[in-house]
């Protein structure tokens, strides 16, 4: 018996097990773990994945988590669609998110129907104006973006901690937190006796506006275009630096919604722990979701759903809530080896079969 | 320390080789003796390349064997094939350009560890002395000239102590006077005993410089000749497996008026260095002006400055009386230029669809109401597949398709835009021979539209197959220019060298 | 404002820099072995902080364990921690070949999960900060004189500039595995068609790469603070990925990249202790924002390694 591998696609019904294969591959590997802290994995399993769904409060609070990673999704993957390498969500989550305390401040007394808008906008423009550096550099310079992306989160964590200890910090508590937004700048709740605020119908909206785009748009094709090939790009007549400049800068647009959205619809006021590294693990939405708008909706609710299990699994079996992060990490590397399913085609070729291999 | 009994160098047999459903290698059979300069002669995808990588171990062959000095050999890695003293030089030189010629031709061959670097030198320079190869140790392979690499890739092979030394093209890069060169360094390695197998489709080459022949085709042995005893015609026929045909081409239109006029054009390569210094050239409607040169002596610059791609310095470019010395691709295309790149690769985004592609440079032309006309595209992907005779559905990522038909999207892509000028480079490179012949056709046709259309390849068949005048040039000039009827592969082979045109006191 | 041009301010300032130049140069020389096979790997941020937490807790057990030589052998489980890194990022980028950039941030987030995973289950959630004695500096020259004061560092730190940094020049451009690991860099195709082996030597560079940009991380957790907390690498890693196309990829640049770094870190906590009128995170952002301009002026038109970030699969 010999494995092969053939630089061609596996056939469908293995590909659209793809995720299954993942999860399951992450499952079996995170379960030593929890044995490693004398835990049945499928009890885990169990608290992980079903719990949360199981009740009303919970399976709501797993859609309030689902907000921000849904926004962090379709950022990185509107940039990674782009071939922008844009690492930097988490920074720019932060910018949306002081941008919109900014706003929320001076918004008493204002309508909601402007207050709301203005928030987005607010933050929308601050998430565009963090990504702004490095999408030049890149463009103008060629410097890569990895790197800068990454150096400026760190930046926006400091900045933020810089108002917050400084003049934002709040004049009653004295605590490194802002005074809270106007009650009119604040997102109203969707579902009673719940989380569930107007962000997720923001995150709703992001994800239908990023399908449109990249199905039903000349500009959608053209970033495709030049995220799979600059050079063919350019050959066909896109123009390449503009486009990369659009998408960096939209890319951070919407990171910088994810930060509005917690702000608004959570807090209520600035905080420096505003984010746990959402923009970090949009990156992990994006991959899952194959870059596209429902497997980027599907992959943050899941990633949601490990979120809150990790919290309850903390709770009820006294594991780390760490473990959510190494579930969630894992998922990633065992996606990113299953996708390969995507290109080649594994083949188990016993001696005696040899003859069957001209087959389509 | 040969063991001087055993006649054969080299023995393959029976090797198959099967690529999905294409077979690359059917039983194929192929004996080099020792001290030959043994010819693999073959038409592009004949096989050739294939074989040869199966006896350097990058391919395993599906079944057959290989015997080497008569001893069966296991040849599972390049690693492989240099114990068996056999070295290979491809195509693309195997070489790593920031890196010094000393330390190219050590790689894979340091005893220790740790590497004296002086005594390394030492030993390159002694052993391009013993082979009569003239090169310069400390020198940085991305400085040196095409010619010049070659020969590092020889030495190294023998510094490996090849005993059979396979050259893969090795002409392709060189202009005559450098293949000349490289024939007598061959000649004299050949009488200190090397084997040589040398791959070619280049019918002249091979009758020059080797004593015997296999001719591939369709990965089958067509023939199997001395030297001696065979002429071009022979080969030639065996090669095609009929007799060549060529391009049928009306005879030249009456002069149109000139549409493409470049001006004392100059432009600098990606390294700030002159590629094109005062380049003129006019390309009248309904002519098929071929530019003939050497690889690297600005056709690729002058390429991509008419598409729209690259960064032309002083003079100007005409369409018409449009101006587009420094117009990027869009700007080009609405002047009425369509395209056909170098490097198909870089024409196409190969993990998007035939259809999308199909569309992609006027993607404005295919939208309803602000959105994109799936349906529009889609029907105007079927009738390119159909107009063209593409094999390809529309949905199919272009990167899936074989050469020729990628090649036949670009076509459709710029002919159905029935451009007034068309710049087309390498356009049947690494074709097969149906292939070929298609696109040729094609050109021919929109000559016959009245299209002015500028060729730009580096095989100089074709060129001369096609064109109603040729222009060669050379390290960025315009050498002079001849009609189709007073080109000859001398005449050109003398201008591609950069003898100056007047020299040549055949000018009429 | 004189204290600027002080003696003392001098001294502390280059003792400083060089202290904190030292976890930049094990990671920077890490990044650059694994860079010039072609591999870039962003794991390092992760691979650096998993070294600081595993060097920690290894020491911290056999420090109450009563062994004599606890730092070292936590230093060595760092160690075989990175390689394990390294290795695995091997597995992604070369047998694999699927996206680096993806692959080692997902084994940065990776290793963040596990050292925290692994802190809170074995040091719990005390309010009280684990400690271990950290190792000690050394002072050759004596501790009197301002050379001697600048100069009494760590011995990671003696060993980062005068051992780790001249063999990995020697290692790159002076060995068969230096030669073959630039010819995999450059041009897969050529080492292959010269019998080198792409994927082992890849393999070797990461999982060597990896075991340095655990060093650096241990560094950080053994010696300087002699703790472990969350906050400990905070971007090093990064910081060292923009020192290595600072550098172009050699390792003595990269050491001049780690102390012109390490010289603006050591400079904004000197002026934080000045009282100037301004927030301390403004010059905890400084270095920052120092390495995106040094790239800005330093990073364009570098020649990167031909196969960088190029999966190699021969056919």
């Amino acid at each position: 018996m010999q494995i092969r591998i053939e630089h061609r696609p596996s056939p469908l019904w293995l590909r659209t097990l793809i995720p299954a294969i993942a999860i399951l591959s992450t499952f079996l590997l995170t379960s030593i773990l929890a044995l490693l802290v004398n835990v049945n994995p499928l009890e885990a399993g169990y608290y992980f994945v079903i719990k949360p769904l199981s009740g009303r409060t919970s399976a709501l609070e797993v859609l309030v988590k689902m907000t921000p990673l849904a926004l962090t999704g379709v950022a990185v993957a509107f940039a990674f669609a782009g071939g922008y390498f844009n690492i930097g969500a988490e920074g720019q989550l932060y910018a949306g998110a002081t941008a919109a305390t900014a706003a929320g401040l001076h918004l008493h007394g204002v309508t909601p129907w402007l207050a709301l808008p203005i928030m987005l906008a607010a933050g929308f423009v601050a998430g565009m104006a963090w990504a702004l550096v490095p999408a030049l550099l890149k463009v103008r310079l060629g410097i890569d973006e990895v790197v800068t992306t990454l150096l400026l989160n760190y930046v926006a964590i400091f900045g933020v901690s810089a108002l917050l200890n400084g003049p934002w910090r709040n004049p009653v508590s004295q605590w490194p937190q802002s005074p809270d937004i106007a009650a009119t700048a604040i997102f109203p709740r969707l579902v009673p006796r719940s989380r569930l605020h107007f962000g997720f119908l923001v995150a709703l909206a992001v994800l239908i506006l990023f399908w449109f785009v990249m199905r039903w748009t000349a500009f959608g094709l053209r970033m495709r275009a030049v995220g799979l090939s600059a050079t063919a790009a350019d050959f066909a007549g896109i123009p390449v630096p503009r486009t990369l400049l659009t998408c960096a800068l939209v890319s951070g647009g919407i990171a910088g919604l994810a930060g509005v959205s917690e702000i608004a619809g959570i807090h209520y006021h600035l905080i420096d722990a505003i984010s746990p590294g959402y923009g970090y693990t949009g990156i992990i939405v994006a991959t899952l979701g194959q870059l596209s708008a429902g497997g980027i909706a599907l992959a943050a609710f899941f990633l949601a759903l490990i979120d809150t299990g990790a919290q309850t699994v903390s709770r009820v079996l006294g594991v780390p809530v760490y473990l959510g992060d190494v579930i969630q990490a894992t998922l990633l590397l065992t996606t990113l080896a299953a996708l390969l399913l995507q290109r080649y085609r594994i083949r188990v070729l016993h001696a005696t079969s040899r003859s069957a291999e001209g087959d389509a | 320390m040969e063991t001087r009994s055993y006649p054969y160098a080299i023995e393959m047999r029976g090797i198959v080789k099967r690529f999905g459903p294409t077979l690359a290698g059917d039983h194929v059979d192929l004996a080099v003796r020792k001290g030959d300069v043994h010819a693999l002669l073959g038409e592009n995808g004949a096989g050739k390349s294939t074989l040869m990588r199966i006896l350097y171990g990058l391919y395993h062959a599906d079944s057959g064997e290989i015997l080497v000095d008569g001893r069966p050999a296991v040849i599972r890695s390049p690693k492989d094939a240099i114990a068996h003293g056999i070295g290979m030089v491809t195509q693309h030189f195997a070489l790593a350009s920031p890196l010094t010629v000393t330390e190219n031709i050590i790689l894979g061959r340091t005893p220790n560890f740790r590497i004296d670097m002086d005594a390394a030198h030492a030993q390159v320079q002694a052993a391009a002395g013993r082979y009569g190869l003239e090169i310069n140790p400390r020198a940085v392979i991305g400085d040196l000239a095409v010619g010049q690499r070659q020969r590092v890739e020889i030495l190294k092979a023998l510094y490996r102590e090849a005993r059979v030394l396979i050259l893969d093209e090795p002409t392709a890069v060189l202009t005559p006077q450098e293949t000349h060169q490289l024939f007598t360094e061959l000649r004299r390695l050949q009488q200190q005993g090397l084997s040589v197998i040398f791959i070619s489709h280049k019918l002249h080459e091979v009758m020059a410089i080797t004593n015997r022949i296999t001719v591939l085709r369709h990965g089958r042995v067509a023939g199997n000749v001395e030297t001696r005893g065979t002429d071009e015609r022979a080969l030639a026929q065996m090669m095609v497996g009929r007799v060549t045909r060529p391009a049928v081409k009306p005879p030249a239109v009456e002069e149109g008026d000139p549409m493409l006029r470049i001006a004392d054009l100059h432009a600098a390569d990606a390294k700030g260095v002159p590629a094109l210094q005062g380049v003129n050239l006019t390309v009248r409607a309904g002519e098929i002006v071929g530019l003939a040169g050497v690889s690297g002596n600005g056709q690729s610059e002058l390429a991509h400055i008419l598409s729209g791609t690259g960064e032309a310095g002083r003079g100007a470019v005409r369409v018409g009386e449009k101006e587009i010395t420094h117009a990027d691709a869009r700007a080009v295309m609405a002047a009425g230029v369509g395209r056909i790149p170098e490097d198909r690769h870089a024409g196409v985004v190969g993990d998007l669809s035939v259809e999308q592609n199909l569309v992609l440079e006027h993607l404005d032309d295919f939208r309803r109401g602000g959105m994109l006309d799936h349906k529009r595209i889609r029907s105007h992907a079927r009738a390119l597949i159909d107009a063209y005779q593409i094999k390809a559905a529309p949905g199919d990522r272009i990167r899936t398709l074989s050469g020729g038909n990628m090649q036949k999207v670009i076509l459709a892509r710029v002919l159905e835009r029935a451009p007034a000028v068309i710049i087309v480079a390498q356009p049947t490179r690494g074709l097969d021979i149906g292939a070929t012949e298609y696109v040729r056709r094609k050109l021919v046709e929109q000559r016959s539209r009245g299209a002015a259309i500028l060729l730009i390849s580096e095989d100089l068949d074709e060129i001369m197959e096609l064109s109603d005048r040729i222009a060669v040039i050379y390290e960025g000039r315009i050498m002079g220019e001849l009609t189709g009827a007073e080109a000859t592969t001398e005449r050109l082979g003398l201008l591609m060298s950069g003898v100056a045109h007047a020299a040549l006191g055949a000018e009429a | 404002m004189s204290d600027i041009f002080s003696l003392t301010f001098l001294v502390g300032l280059l003792s400083a820099t060089l202290r904190v130049a030292t976890p930049l140069v094990y990671g920077a020389m890490g990044e650059i072995i694994s860079e010039r096979g072609g591999v870039l790997n962003l794991g390092i941020e992760g691979t650096m902080f998993l070294g600081a937490f595993t060097g920690f807790a290894a020491a911290a057990a056999l420090s109450n364990a009563g062994v004599a030589g606890y730092l070292w052998l936590g230093l060595a489980a760092a160690i075989l921690a990175g390689m394990i890194m390294g290795a695995l990022m091997g597995l992604f980028a070369v047998t694999l070949g699927v996206n680096q950039h993806v692959s080692g941030l997902g084994i940065t987030l990776l290793c963040t999960g596990l050292a925290l995973f692994g802190f809170r289950l074995i040091f719990g959630e005390s309010d009280v900060l684990p400690k271990v004695t950290p190792f000690a500096q050394i002072a050759p020259l004596g501790a009197t004189s301002p050379a001697g004061v600048v100069l009494e560092q760590y011995l990671l730190t003696y060993i980062a500039f005068l051992v780790v940094v001249p063999v990995s020049w020697w290692l790159i451009y002076r060995t068969r595995f230096g030669l073959n690991l630039r010819a995999v860099g450059e041009n897969p195709e050529a080492a292959d068609a010269s019998g080198v082996s792409v994927a082992r030597t890849r393999y070797a560079s990461l999982v060597l790469g990896g075991a340095l940009m655990a060093v650096g991380g241990a560094f950080l957790s053994l010696a300087q603070l002699g703790a472990f907390t969350p906050g400990i690498v905070a971007g090093r890693g990064w910081v060292c990925i923009a020192l290595v196309i600072f550098a172009r990829w050699h390792p003595v640049r990269g050491m001049w990249g780690a102390l012109l770094f390490g010289g603006v870190f050591a400079l904004q906590l000197r002026l934080q202790t000045l009282g100037l009128e301004l927030p301390y995170e403004l010059f905890l952002a400084l270095p920052y924002l120092v390495t995106i301009l040094a790239l800005a002026l330093a990073g364009r038109n570098v020649a990167y390694p031909g196969a960088y970030l190029k999966p190699y699969h021969r056919e």
